[in-house]
């Protein structure tokens, strides 16, 4: 789960990591009154859950309250595009209202749980306030790690070769390995995936700033942490998603393609999309229904594909193991017979009770194009998506 | 041969008088695995389908002599439960629950890491040699044909699907394991090779691998030093950056973690690559027969079967 960087914020400060003054306003006349308050030079900052604001014009600096009135009317007067939500953009509910700092150095930090090394990993930077994915590809030696062992914890060593290593001086070791260690103990704590200052900013003074935060949630973990579940922004998700977990269906996610999927297994899910890719087409989602244990779940898929304009045809790809597919196929009869599903049906069927599954099919008439593997089933779905019949 | 289950499997299944756990508790069994004991606390005494059922397993394997273990706790408590299994002797434990927080996992390996207990998963399938033992939840028909590939997949179905293409072609198995879609598992791929170019029934691997994570390459560094060969598939060539595909470890947070990245890794050591799901059989059906031709014999199996890292 993401939470907006105000949000991110406030678990930095809590956890004794500097972070410039500021506030989150609803409304253009709160950042006004908050500008007023802080004085001086302000940033207005759109909260959004995606990256590339400031590129997308969703970041102004502002030199006087009424400026930044302004600026706050304008960022959230209108959705808010970047490279990460695509053409529509995303609304903006709130900007945060916050001092500006005089930055002589921008560093980058963050902890992850790396795979390979079966827990979480400290990576810090001299090359801050960049995408860190373009240091990684062209600079990787400017990324220093520091694998954190899950018992031992944090340790000071690390905080001083993390500092050292990025040419901090010696009495900025301390203030940074204390940055460090915060960040760790917050992540440990929340049940992370990710956390991540960037940049982590120098002043003119030689102090450390957390200027732009984000922190992402273990979405297995959001059980034990209320306090973070109540953090979720619905707006910054999308309709269709929303419909899905509103359904139950927490692994649906929304693409830009034409073919609607609906398929068993994350595993299969991924390679359906692959392959309608192969063959030229296009996926208007991924959807893994998993086990399915009521024909009301598949119905309720089929209530997504209706409400999305962009679905010019359905494939259902199903591999029938936990999933049974006669309960999947009485849920593709009562789709059918319950609403207007004006798409074109490929259906692939294999596994757990098929042949109930197909006798079901048969009985109740409905019209379905079928295919016999799943490159068949692709295939049928790209050219019933273009209009015409495989 | 095969390798973690077979004839001497002696199954516990640890919630089996929950819906899921009883079903495939009946479908192990169907199967022909030895399902020696139920586990649930408290219902200890008492007897699921003439499998009789334990407070603890501690209890169950000193009564029963189970040696491996398939777990269906909820998630909050699964971590628990594999801790328990591994405490108490357990060789092989596969733990099919989903969503168990990363966090209780990474807890739950480096606990691992000192004992002689390989796990399989969270979140996957299992793991079944046809014709000995199956301990997971696939469908039994399609896993029924033993022969010499060896199938190795982070995803449950695609296992399915893979193991129905080579059956459909008359190519048996020697094991199939699904190793879960977590972006910490017990059992990687990397082990998990070892273990098989070790195995003298094993000739050819399928790898179906995923985006995420950096297990293919791994992978790769393993296969380096193999005899025998790989051929490999990687769902989610087509899947956007930084969204979560279901599985809780397929997303690409780095370059590392896209399917090109992985697809070259592979080939660099001589995998096949299957372009499609749909071509797993084939491709597999023809890297087997171009070793016969060759007149290679499969590669003696080694010895050691030690627990590697």
């Amino acid at each position: 789960m993401k939470v907006h960087e105000y949000q991110s914020k406030a678990l930095l400060k809590e956890y004794g990591i500097p972070v410039p003054p500021g506030e989150v306003a609803q409304t253009p006349a709160q950042a006004r009154e908050i500008a007023a308050r802080l004085g001086g030079e302000i940033v207005v900052k759109a909260q959004v859950h995606a990256g590339g604001r400031g590129k997308g014009g969703g970041i102004k600096i502002v030199s006087s309250p009424a400026a930044a009135e302004a600026a706050a009317a304008q960022i959230m007067g209108q959705p808010l595009v970047t490279h990460q939500t695509g053409p529509r953009g995303v609304p903006v509910p709130c900007v945060l209202v916050t001092r500006s700092v005089d930055i002589a150095r921008e560093l980058y930090l963050s902890i992850v749980i790396d795979p390979a090394a079966r827990g979480p990993v400290l990576m810090a930077s001299e090359a801050g306030g960049m995408d860190i994915e373009e240091v990684a590809a062209k600079t990787p030696e400017k990324i220093l790690h520091a694998p954190i062992d899950p018992v031992a914890g944090f340790q000071a060593y690390m905080g001083r070769r993390l500092s050292f290593g990025m040419n901090l001086a010696a009495d900025q070791i301390r203030p940074a390995s204390d940055i460090m260690g915060g960040l760790y103990r917050l992540f440990r704590d929340k049940d992370c995936s990710l956390a991540e200052i960037n940049p982590l900013a120098m002043d003119k003074e030689g102090k450390l700033w957390a200027v732009d935060a984000k922190l992402n949630f273990d979405d297995n973990a959001l059980g034990r942490h209320q306090d973070v579940s109540a953090l979720r922004d619905p707006s910054q998700e999308d309709a269709l998603e929303l419909q899905a977990i509103s359904y139950g269906i927490t692994n649906y996610i929304k693409l830009g393609g034409n073919i609607g999927c609906l398929v068993n297994g994350a595993g299969l899910a991924m390679a359906t999309m692959d392959t309608i890719k192969h063959f030229g087409g296009d996926p208007a989602n991924f959807l893994d229904i998993g086990g399915v244990a009521r024909v009301e779940r598949v119905v309720n898929a089929f209530k997504l594909f209706v409400a999305d304009p962009q679905v010019k045809a359905i494939l259902v790809n199903i591999y029938g193991g936990i999933a049974r597919v006669d309960i999947i196929a009485q849920g593709i009869v009562d789709s059918m017979k319950t609403m207007e599903v004006k798409a074109p049906i490929v259906v692939r069927l294999a596994g757990t009770n098929l042949e109930e599954g197909e006798r079901i099919l048969k009985e109740s008439g409905v019209k379905l194009i079928r295919g016999k593997d799943l490159a068949d089933a692709a295939q049928k779905a790209i050219a019933a998506a273009k209009g015409g019949r495989a | 041969m095969s390798v973690l289950v077979d004839k001497n499997t002696r199954l516990l299944v640890q919630g089996i008088t929950g819906r899921e756990g009883g079903f495939h508790a009946q479908q192990c069994r169907a199967f022909g695995t030895k399902v020696v004991a139920g586990m649930t606390p408290g219902k200890g005494g008492s007897d699921f389908e003439g499998i009789p059922v334990f407070n603890t397993v501690e209890q169950a394997v000193r009564a029963t002599g189970a040696n491996t273990s398939i777990i269906f706790v909820p998630a909050p408590f699964a971590a628990d439960a594999i801790l328990e299994a591994a405490d108490s002797g357990i060789g092989v434990i596969a733990c099919i629950t989903e969503g168990i927080p990363t966090w209780d996992m990474i807890a739950v390996r480096r606990y691992l890491e000192r004992t002689k207990t390989y796990l399989i998963g969270p979140n996957c399938p299992g793991l079944v040699s046809p014709g000995q033992a199956k301990v997971g939840i696939m469908p039994n028909d399609i896993f029924q044909l033993e022969g010499p590939v060896a199938v190795l997949s982070r995803s449950g179905t695609l296992t399915y699907e893979a193991a129905a293409q080579l059956t459909e072609r008359k190519i048996g198995q020697s094991t199939c394991l699904g190793l879960g879609g977590d972006p910490i598992i017990g059992t990687t791929f990397a082990q998990a090779l070892r273990l098989l170019e070790a195995d003298a029934q094993t000739e050819l691997v399928v790898l179906i691998g995923e985006i995420g994570g950096t297990a293919e390459q791994e992978a790769a560094e393993v296969m380096a030093t193999m005899s025998k060969p790989v051929v490999a598939f990687i769902g989610g060539a087509t899947a956007p950056p930084g969204r979560r595909m279901g599985h809780a470890g397929a997303i690409i947070t780095g370059a590392a973690g896209t399917a090109q990245a992985k697809i070259q890794a592979l080939k660099a050591v001589g995998a096949t690559i299957a372009p499609t799901p749909a071509d797993i059989g084939a491709t597999a059906e023809k890297v087997l027969k171009g070793l016969k031709a060759q007149g290679l014999a499969p590669a003696k199996a080694k010895t050691s079967t030690r627990k590697g890292r």
